[in-house]
């Protein structure tokens, strides 16, 4: 089993009687696992003292009578929690426990699309740049660029987002002055975010394309290939490659949760305003709404995006196909 | 009746050892031997041995405490006096990052001891009952697993800081020993759901229920012993996740409360003054990225130790 720090990655995919059916089921799963989180965290900010919902706080009292009538709080508590249910689904996060006349989704609104661009930057470095070393190294096995990878991989996996963003910070920007330090805006503001939330997947990343590079290089189908004459670059490039690469469709569940947690901290670091930063800000805050708003919409884009991943790979993977009804 | 003596002479040594029989050695001392070979692993170990040491008697040869300010020097560079230098409050670095290995480490054992028991329990049982007991249970993992369990430790330390309020800085430690309690045994349970359904379906487990063990012993003295290999893997790489946890809650003013200090917190204070005063990132960074780098290496060297499949 392929792990990460101790977590098992699930690089086999229950086998599904039809492609309909499974998918399906995902989405079920999905759903309740959402509705879940959603009970969970509404239980958590309930059992908090002083939190939003107990009715004696310190708040300015136009936020309280906001907060009282928004969440219903002269109601017993199942109704409060089908209430809040019910505004979740028609897609209300509701305002802010602190600041008058912010509310979640305006948070979201203007705050993830800087999230976005950065989580989506750092995955595509840490697939690009984490395939390639992997491919390069399998190719190079037992030489040269096979041990640089593996060394600077072994290294990436122990280096921390906020370590090597503070490095990069330190050097890039205050020792040589080649980019900006903080804020967002151009490209060149990017480069050192997105780097630093990229480390440590890229060199997970080039390890997992290693191994199952080699793996793929030693079956029978490509000694046939070679046999039949084919060029090298076309064994490689797609008889090997398009295999090879399954694992890293699957890790790519785990890469957008480190990706999204990793937000957290890096945004912090190059004072980025996106959403990770907020999140942060209103846990200093103690700004409970938004901190339940937030968990709630991260829970949803991650289960999201994970039964996406899912679908890709039992529709990538041919030997899932094989095994499916379709026969 | 008379037997003669010479019936009851031991009969001559020699002819009774005629092939060569090695040495029986346990599942144990083949995984150490195999491990002794593993030079990257065993010099992990000795750093892991070394930074065990440091922690605990390190501090109590330091002239200074971790929370002894001295306003004269402050932001020095390192010294005679003060190896690591000195922190914005004149603090000792070198004592601090001590004491930040004492935080680390554990929460780490704190981790894998609870990763363990829970995991472990949970695991066990799951994959020893299976049918419809094995899937309610797992899919609770499931559905505690689809979102990242840094979200959940986060929730969890938002809920803790007000259930059980920092007194002297020592209680925000025990709210990061819950917190990653409640979270980290899910992968434990996983690997030993695995281990536990195919180990049941053997010989060994059939013939102990064929005479009347119990269940529980079965289950408890048969199966999980067979699964330690994968356990203690499992339980050693998660070690490092848990420092790497605490770092992280540290880092977004989670973690353990000043005037304590944490690696994660060192790091996060060097942040503001990294322009001034790189030196106080260089030690707490350093720190980090070995132990988690010497963590990471023994676990790796543990699975190819324990694992009977690498066996030639």
């Amino acid at each position: 089993m392929v792990m990460l720090f101790g977590i098992p990655l699930p690089l086999t995919a229950e086998v599904p009687a039809t492609m309909l059916a499974y998918m399906v089921k995902r989405l079920f799963s999905a759903v309740f696992a959402v509705w879940v989180v959603i009970t969970v965290t509404f239980i958590f900010m309930h059992a908090i003292p002083g939190g939003p919902f107990q009715t004696e706080k310190a708040i300015p009292p136009a936020i309280k009578a906001n907060i009282e009538a928004r969440y219903k709080l002269d109601q017993p508590l199942h109704i409060q929690y089908v209430d809040y249910l019910s505004h979740v689904v028609r897609g209300d996060l509701g305002p802010s426990f602190k600041y008058r006349g912010q509310t979640v989704n305006g948070i979201i609104a203007e705050r993830f699309p800087v999230s976005f661009q950065l989580g989506l930057l750092t995955f595509v470095i840490a697939i690009v740049a984490g395939v390639g070393a992997g491919i390069i190294a399998a190719l190079y096995q037992g030489r040269l660029p096979d041990y640089a990878t593996m060394f600077f991989s072994t290294i990436g996996i122990s280096v921390p987002s906020f370590i090597l963003g503070t490095l990069l910070m330190y050097f890039l920007a205050f020792k040589w002055g080649l980019l900006p330090a903080a804020m967002w805006g151009t490209p060149r503001h990017m480069i050192m975010p997105a780097i630093a939330l990229a480390g440590l997947p890229t060199a997970f990343i080039a390890r997992l394309t290693r191994s199952s590079m080699l793996d793929v290089l030693n079956q029978d189908y490509m000694r046939t290939a070679l046999a039949k004459g084919l060029p090298r670059w076309r064994i490689i490039w797609v008889h090997a490659v398009k295999n090879a690469i399954i694992p890293v469709i699957t890790y790519s569940g785990p890469l957008l949760a480190y990706v999204l947690t990793g937000s957290f901290i890096v945004e912090n670091i190059f004072a980025i305003p996106g959403l990770g930063k907020h999140f942060v800000t209103s846990i200093y805050n103690r700004d409970y709404t938004v901190i339940l708003g937030l968990t709630i919409f991260y829970s949803i884009i991650l289960i999201g995006l994970n039964m996406m991943v899912d679908f890709a790979y039992t529709l990538v993977d041919p030997r899932i196909k094989l095994l499916g009804g379709k026969e | 009746m008379q037997y003669p003596v010479e019936l009851f002479r031991p009969i001559a040594e020699k002819t009774v050892q005629t092939e060569m029989v090695r040495p029986s050695i346990t599942y144990w001392q083949d995984a150490w031997r195999r491990l002794k070979k593993n030079p990257v692993a065993m010099v992990s170990l000795v750093f892991i041995v070394l930074l065990i040491l440091v922690a605990v008697f390190g501090p109590y040869f330091s002239p200074y405490t971790y929370s002894d300010q001295d306003f004269d020097r402050r932001n020095q560079g390192p010294s005679s006096e003060h190896w690591f230098g000195t922190d914005a409050l004149g603090r000792d670095q070198m004592v601090r990052v001590m004491h930040g290995a004492r935080i680390s480490l554990a929460v780490g054992f704190v981790a894998a001891v609870t990763t363990f028991f829970i995991g472990v329990i949970y695991g066990g049982i799951s994959g020893y009952l299976g049918g419809r007991v094995d899937n309610v249970m797992m899919r609770i993992v499931d559905i505690l697993y689809s979102i990242p369990f840094l979200l959940w430790v986060i929730m969890l330390m938002v809920l803790f800081r007000e259930l059980f309020p920092a007194t002297g800085g020592g209680a925000g430690l025990y709210s990061i020993f819950l917190a990653l309690g409640l979270v980290f045994w899910l992968p434990m349970a996983r690997i030993v759901r695995g281990q536990i359904l195919t180990l049941k379906e053997q010989e060994f487990a059939l013939a102990a229920q064929t005479i009347g063990a119990p269940q529980w012993k079965i289950l408890f003295r048969h199966l999980i012993p067979n699964a330690m290999g994968p356990i203690i893997v499992t339980a050693t790489l998660s070690i490092p996740e848990a420092i790497f946890t605490e770092a992280f809650l540290s880092f977004i003013g989670l973690g353990v409360s000043a005037p304590r200090a944490s690696w994660g917190m060192l790091s996060s204070d060097a942040l503001t003054s990294l322009r001034s005063f790189p030196h106080l990132l260089l030690f707490p960074a350093l720190a980090i990225c070995l132990t988690l780098l010497a963590f990471n290496f023994l676990g790796d060297g543990l699975r190819d130790a324990l694992d009977p499949r690498m066996r030639k």
